[in-house]
């Protein structure tokens, strides 16, 4: 048995260190994921005003920056008692999808495919043209991805004055009132970055993309299809990606939009959500607690020297079970057939993680259109949200990266606590108090990896697309 | 010129803004302009055992680099250890790997607030996760790097602040050092460019009308001037967001919401809520900048008085309720 370590294990957002023990053949036998920095954010909101929340927590992330702000208004509006009025909900969707798809998209061209350019995949036969396409910094994609990328955020400049970290999310709904003349430049936007995908990523009209039900049928879609997203499938499934990466095929989502519902999915069925089932401990991270809480009764406090503890990041549980989140779960969950259909047949994997983020990107964005459409300039954006000297509530939400928590708790008209579980808690948790690795560290058993090895770990790590600086807030 | 990029303490917010680079798209700006990155955590291909190589070969200076970015606030702590970030991979605390480099850098940035100041951490009770600017704590000279470190290239660390930065200041300071030079003139009194650091966030701010007037926003979306009753602290701030604006069109007084003064040491911690105006009779503490408060308490009065029932109406709606006049010709 050998043990090496990958750090800095860059291109996610934020530090990750994986340390894998091989055995003889060179394949992990167990993976232990370390998130080693360390952020603090539950006890820089203890003492502060409950709507300073609104300023503090999307500072924990500059990539899930207004995912972080809607889980905080969305906590502040139930304690609260306020509902925000239809332009106040539209355009807070708004902007909550832009960074969604712009976090899908980013990840895609930035994170996870400049591995496919490797040298280890010299002289495989789709190689060439994704390393000119994709070398990290200088592949011809790059350049034109982030112009459409800046230009795609020009509805936060709109919306939310800018991105990231806006405080146009509030309890009541959106500061920002959209006039009739921005709300034809959020159209004309669209339809800039829907043509870029139509023509750059997919090379299909985005509707067609849902008409595709089955692994083959996605497939044969994009045999010789000159776009993006088919010679990602072309170099995946010439490395079975579709069969590496399976966690534990437990899957959560809190339900976005208002268009994929919330639900655990599971051995093919669709649960509803126990928001009571979900707890977290501290067995391996080096914070005091080894006891599985739920996040309303949760703490934070640092035990540095802790014996055996090999990271900063919780272990949340479902029941107790290892759940997995993200655009996966929420496809799923949703019951959408084509991923439905990788799901039966190979179990969680790799290219099943990017498929889901695709579609999802092809689903989102005419729904985003008609919600830019349902704006009605001269009716109200926000209504005022008068909180209470003390109470408990809790925003739950979908970022990018899945199912995001806040849990609030006010007294005497200050944060007592604030318990945050971001998606990456969920899927590089650590081992629990019952000893049970998390999802990533599931997912890489039985790969190859060391000396010699093809990148796979590094495919399977960024599947998940991980954000280390929320997992850590 | 070779720019090595490393972050800790902080979101990663500075290199997402970054990426919104417009218009040209921010990689090919940077290669127009002859500047490279040698490594950057979110950015780069080198991963692991190769990353560390280049970062180890730049810090024993076996390889050259020019400008040192550093994006996140330095952790000390638990207990002076740095154990709050060792560095992946390295075992070692990434403020060892930020002195070690500075040591050998030409120029040293500090990306954004956290970098610069400290970040949350350091402007909380207690200082949690002991956390400190490369050259401030808070708002006094000292920081990782100490009050008096010089980087190779003649200059204090260049504090280029904001919650997030601008891509703009990023790329334009740069590039006026690649092309200009960067002297200490090109500095204001706390390290950040003049570039972007000279204007006010009030400068070109789109509700002027309703300063003038002193028509006050009363709730969250109204119309006029927040600096009354919602927090804005444009006139103070120093950052030229409204003549320079984000992510295309916007900014924060666009989106509707108070400057909070995110280029500021110590905007973490303003000691009063963030979206409220803390008064003395009436009065709101943190006036303008540069104008005496007498000046200010009388002008305020007589530019209520004279306020046009437009102006009035229009501060405390979400939309225009009132249009300005249209006058015949030759009236």
């Amino acid at each position: 048995m050998k043990r090496i370590q990958l750090g800095p294990f860059n291109r996610v957002e934020g530090d990750l260190d994986i340390s894998l023990d091989l055995d003889e053949a060179g394949q992990i036998a167990a993976a232990r994921v370390n998130s080693p920095l360390f952020r603090g954010f539950e006890q820089i909101l203890v003492g502060r005003k409950p709507e300073d929340a609104l300023v503090i927590v999307p500072r924990i992330c500059g990539i899930c920056s207004v995912a972080q702000s809607a889980a905080a208004a969305k906590a502040l509006a139930a304690l609260a008692g306020v509902t925000p009025p239809p332009n106040g909900l539209l355009a807070n969707k708004l902007v909550l999808a832009t960074e969604n798809l712009a976090d899908h998209l980013t990840h895609f061209h930035v994170f996870f495919m400049p591995d496919f350019a490797r040298a280890a995949y010299a002289g495989r036969p789709w190689q060439a043209a994704i390393a000119e396409r994709f070398k990290a910094q200088v592949g011809a994609a790059i350049g034109p991805f982030l112009q459409a990328r800046a230009r795609f955020f020009g509805l936060t400049g709109f919306l939310a004055g800018r991105w990231p970290h806006s405080l146009a999310l509030q309890p009541g709904g959106s500061s920002k009132a959209t006039t009739a003349a921005e709300r034809i430049r959020l159209l004309a936007l669209l339809r800039e970055f829907r043509a870029f995908l139509e023509n750059v990523l997919f090379g299909a009209p985005l509707e067609s993309l849902g008409e595709i039900t089955s692994f083959d049928a996605l497939n044969a879609w994009a045999q010789g299809r000159n776009a993006d997203f088919p010679r990602f499938l072309a170099a995946a499934g010439d490395l079975g990606l579709e069969r590496i990466g399976r966690a534990t095929d437990r899957f959560v989502s809190y339900g976005a939009y208002e268009v994929f519902p919330a639900g655990i999915f599971s051995e093919s069925a669709v649960n509803a959500l126990e928001t009571a089932k979900i707890t977290e401990d501290a067995r391996s991270a080096w914070l005091y607690g080894d006891e599985a809480l739920p996040p309303a009764a949760g703490e934070t406090r640092i035990d540095a020297d802790k014996p055996d503890a090999y990271t900063w990041c919780k272990a949340p549980r479902y029941g107790g079970q290892v759940v997995e989140t993200g655009a996966l779960a929420r496809q799923l969950i949703a019951g959408q057939p084509l991923l439905r259909d990788m799901l039966a047949r190979f179990g969680g994997s790799v290219s099943a993680r990017i498929v889901a983020r695709m579609i999802e990107v092809a689903r989102i964005i005419p729904e985003m259109e008609t919600w830019a459409r349902a704006l009605i300039p001269g009716d109200p954006f926000c209504l005022p949200a008068e909180l209470p000297e003390s109470g408990q509530s809790v925003g739950l939400i979908e970022a990018a990266r899945g199912s995001l928590g806040h849990w609030l708790s006010v007294k005497r008209g200050r944060i007592e606590r604030y318990q945050i579980i971001a998606p990456t808690t969920w899927n590089f948790s650590p081992r629990d108090a019952t000893g049970q690795p998390g999802p990533l560290e599931q997912a890489l058993v039985g790969l190859p990896a060391g000396e010699g090895a093809l990148p796979t770990v590094q495919h399977v790590v960024r599947s998940f697309d991980p954000c280390m600086v929320c997992t850590v807030h | 010129m070779k720019v090595l990029w490393l972050q800790s303490g902080g979101c990663g917010g500075c290199t997402q803004s970054l990426l919104c680079h417009e218009p040209r798209a921010l990689f090919d700006e940077l290669a127009g302009a002859g500047i490279e990155f040698v490594w950057h955590p979110a950015l780069s291909l080198a991963s692991g055992d190769e990353a560390l190589a280049i970062l180890e070969d730049c810090a024993e200076g076996r390889r050259e680099f020019d400008v040192l970015c550093v994006e996140g606030a330095m952790l000390r702590g638990p207990r002076g250890s740095g154990r709050f970030h060792l560095m992946a991979g390295s075992g070692k605390p990434l403020t060892d790997w930020v002195q070690r480099l500075a040591a050998r850098a030409q120029w040293v940035f500090a990306i954004g607030s956290c970098t610069a100041w400290g970040g949350f951490s350091a402007s909380t009770p207690g200082n949690p996760l002991e956390a400190c600017g490369l050259q401030y704590d808070v708002d006094t000279p000292g920081g990782l790097l100490g009050k008096g470190f010089v980087s190779a290239g003649g200059l204090p660390v260049v504090n280029i602040a904001g919650c997030p930065t601008h891509p703009g200041w990023i790329v334009d300071t740069l590039e006026k050092l690649a092309f200009d030079g960067l002297t200490a003139k090109d500095l204001d009194e706390v390290g950040r460019p003049l570039l972007y650091a000279e204007q006010l966030v009030h400068h070109g701010c789109p509700r002027n009308e309703f300063y003038e007037f002193k028509a006050s926003a009363e709730k969250q979306g109204d119309l006029g001037c927040l600096m009354e009753n919602l927090g804005c602290k444009g006139t103070q701030a120093h950052a030229d967001c409204n003549t320079r604006v984000w992510n295309g069109s916007g900014s924060c007084l666009k989106g509707g919401f108070a400057c909070i003064a995110c280029t500021e040491p110590g905007f973490e911690a303003p000691g009063h809520a963030f979206q409220e105006t803390p008064k003395v009779a009436g009065i709101p503490l943190g006036l303008p900048t540069d104008m005496p408060k007498a000046w200010f308490v009388a002008l305020a009065a007589l530019s209520k008085s004279a306020t046009p029932k437009r102006v009035r109406d229009n501060a405390v709606a979400d939309h225009m309720v009132i249009r300005p006049s249209v006058k015949k010709a030759g009236k």
